[in-house]
């Protein structure tokens, strides 16, 4: 076990409960050995690059496979008997919709198949699609099949939301209405964890954001943590047998590497740092750098094992 | 507690009603209504399930409703090929009710109806119901057509050969299921319809068995459409009915319903 488990709620409860799950394709780890816990009415974003593995543990959260090994719990039931009474649900990438039937209907129809479900036109008018429930959904754009989507997700008034990649082919402003109704839907006090590999979604509308790579969370933090901890300089510069200990001591210092001849200092006062470097060694060459979150981003989910300039956050795995 | 946190909402979101499960693991009438009206709704389904036995009956017996097949004493020709169509119809619309799963799984509706609580065995039971709602509709369309050109006979022979038409034609449903698993393409049903009008020729759909060659009479009887087809005329022409065809249409059933359970389970097998 690599990440360690925030304690359950107070009604003992985890909205997700991912205990060392590893879900293998052949001779591919998709997802290895995750521990992930999200409590109620968090609003998470699962961020990664294509391919990481966000996919699949969504799919083994929804009951649709099963890991190799390892327990995943919602709300404390296995996922297919959440699924059955409507704990969970999801707007997903791949869930296909029928071209022959309005969109009114579709939601009708699938609010059948739940033993409770809210009335069809409150969820239509809460997915923002009132005024098209007689149009056949084959004539609907991409953006009004998903909020379809959303709205049958919407019909069991499920605990918790899971919404995979859901604003993948919208445009801007499809993008930023699809977000607005999950915002005030997620106000309700509803869990909502969402899949994305768009760093701006996680940054506006996550309350946490859980980096994954390679089937690893590699980074797990408020947005407020993660976006501190990016927003950094680097201070680079040329300085054989540099003094380690006295770098480290500078106010305001996150971490120095030393590699061969060159330093570098991380840390929030790059002015204090570059004027002691300056001023007090023989450093030359001095370069710094700004990060962003996309700098950490791209540190912690590109694919080479030992990413250069890896930003350490606090909770992270591996 | 002052203000509700999103965490006390969320718990009392979750204590606002006790969950269950649906009954029956989500089959239920109004989604087996919807799922006939979206089949009707479809142009090409209403042409193959209603227009295109209606036509054949008008072209082949319309000209000579009353003659005999076979001299005095024999069957009339009108009754003799409206059954045989109503057959049709019912075969074709089974078939495309069942072969219904091979649309929504190429279109991915199989995998978002998995997020909801139905159960994969509701799901092929609708598609079922749904194949069986569609087979009588055409077994009824055919009977009141052929009523309106002109065919008479006695009340039990229009009971009796409708039903045998209409449940004879489980044979398709379980078809069109094992095809519609089979084949997860959008146009299955381009495919199957040709294959079902040589089967139904070969089984003696659009002539009479009796007068077909030797080897074309024993092709017949290993034909899906042969038993039911047999069975659905038998009040009309008082044959016995014989072994053949029960064991033909029993057969057919089996190797069917069979081979859809199959890749049934297969396909909802969660990996």
């Amino acid at each position: 076990m690599t990440n360690p488990t925030p304690p359950p709620g107070p009604d003992g409860l985890l909205a997700v409960d991912i205990r060392g799950v590893t879900k293998r394709f052949g001779p591919v780890t998709a997802v290895d050995d995750m521990t992930l816990s999200i409590e109620p009415g968090e609003i998470v974003a699962f961020l990664g690059p294509n391919g990481a593995g966000k996919t699949t543990t969504v799919d083994m959260m929804l009951g649709l496979s099963r890991p190799n090994a390892g327990i995943v719990r919602i709300y404390g039931r296995r996922p297919v008997d959440a699924v059955a009474r409507g704990e969970v649900a999801a707007v997903m990438q791949t869930g296909g919709l029928l071209k022959d039937l309005t969109v009114a209907e579709t939601v009708r129809l699938t609010s059948t198949l739940f033993a409770h479900s809210r009335p069809v036109d409150e969820v239509l008018e809460r997915a923002g699609i009132s005024e098209i429930g007689n149009r056949l959904v084959g004539k609907c754009s991409g953006g009004q099949q998903q909020r379809l989507r959303f709205a049958l997700a919407l019909l069991s008034d499920p605990l918790l939301m899971v919404l995979d990649e859901p604003t993948s082919g919208m445009d801007v402003e499809g993008r930023r209405d699809f977000w607005a109704a999950i915002r005030e839907d997620a106000e309700r006090g509803r869990t909502v964890m969402f899949a994305t590999h768009y760093l701006d979604e996680a940054d506006s509308y996550a309350d946490r954001i859980v980096l994954i790579r390679s089937g690893r969370i590699v980074a797990d933090g408020t947005t407020a943590e993660i976006k501190a901890m990016a927003s950094g300089r680097s201070v680079r510069a040329t300085l054989p047998d540099a003094d380690t200990a006295a770098l480290s001591a500078l106010s305001g210092v996150d971490d120095v590497e030393v590699r061969g001849d060159t330093v570098i200092v991380r840390g929030k006062d790059s002015d204090g740092v570059a004027r002691y470097l300056l001023t007090q060694t023989r450093a030359r060459d001095l370069e710094i750098t700004t990060h962003n979150l996309e700098d950490a981003f791209l540190a912690l989910t590109s694919d080479d094992e030992a990413p250069a300039g890896a930003i350490p956050l606090e909770r992270t795995a591996s | 507690m002052t203000t509700a946190t999103p965490k006390a909402v969320a718990a009392a979101l979750a204590a606002q009603h006790e969950r269950r499960v649906p009954p029956l693991g989500g089959l239920n009438a109004t989604f087996l209504r919807l799922e006939v009206r979206r089949s009707l709704r479809n142009r090409r389904t209403l042409i193959f399930l209603f227009v295109f036995p209606v036509v054949l009956f008008a072209l082949i017996a319309g000209p000579q409703i009353n003659k005999h097949i076979d001299g005095p004493g024999s069957p009339s020709i009108g009754p003799y090929i409206m059954i045989s169509m109503a057959v049709y119809g019912a075969m074709v619309a089974c078939t495309s009710g069942g072969a219904m799963v091979a649309t929504e799984r190429a279109l991915g509706w199989s995998r978002q109806l998995r997020l909801t609580p139905l159960r994969p065995a509701a799901y092929v039971a609708t598609k079922l119901l749904t194949a069986m709602v569609l087979g009588l509709i055409a077994v009824l369309v055919m009977m009141v057509v052929g009523a309106l050109f002109g065919v008479r006979m006695p009340a039990h022979i229009w009971v009796l050969s409708g039903l045998a038409a209409w449940l004879g034609a489980i044979v398709f449903a379980a078809f069109g299921l094992f095809v519609g698993y089979l084949l997860p393409a959008e146009n299955a049903m381009q495919f199957i319809g040709p294959l079902l009008g040589i089967m139904a020729f070969f089984g003696g759909l659009f002539q009479p068995v009796s007068t077909m060659g030797h080897s074309l009479q024993i092709i017949a009887k290993f034909m899906p459409v042969y038993g039911v087809g047999v069975l659905a005329r038998s009040p009309l022409t008082h044959e016995s009915v014989d072994a053949v065809a029960i064991v033909n249409m029993l057969a057919w059933v089996v190797v069917f319903g069979f081979g859809a359970m199959l890749l049934f389970r297969r396909d909802t097998k969660r990996v």
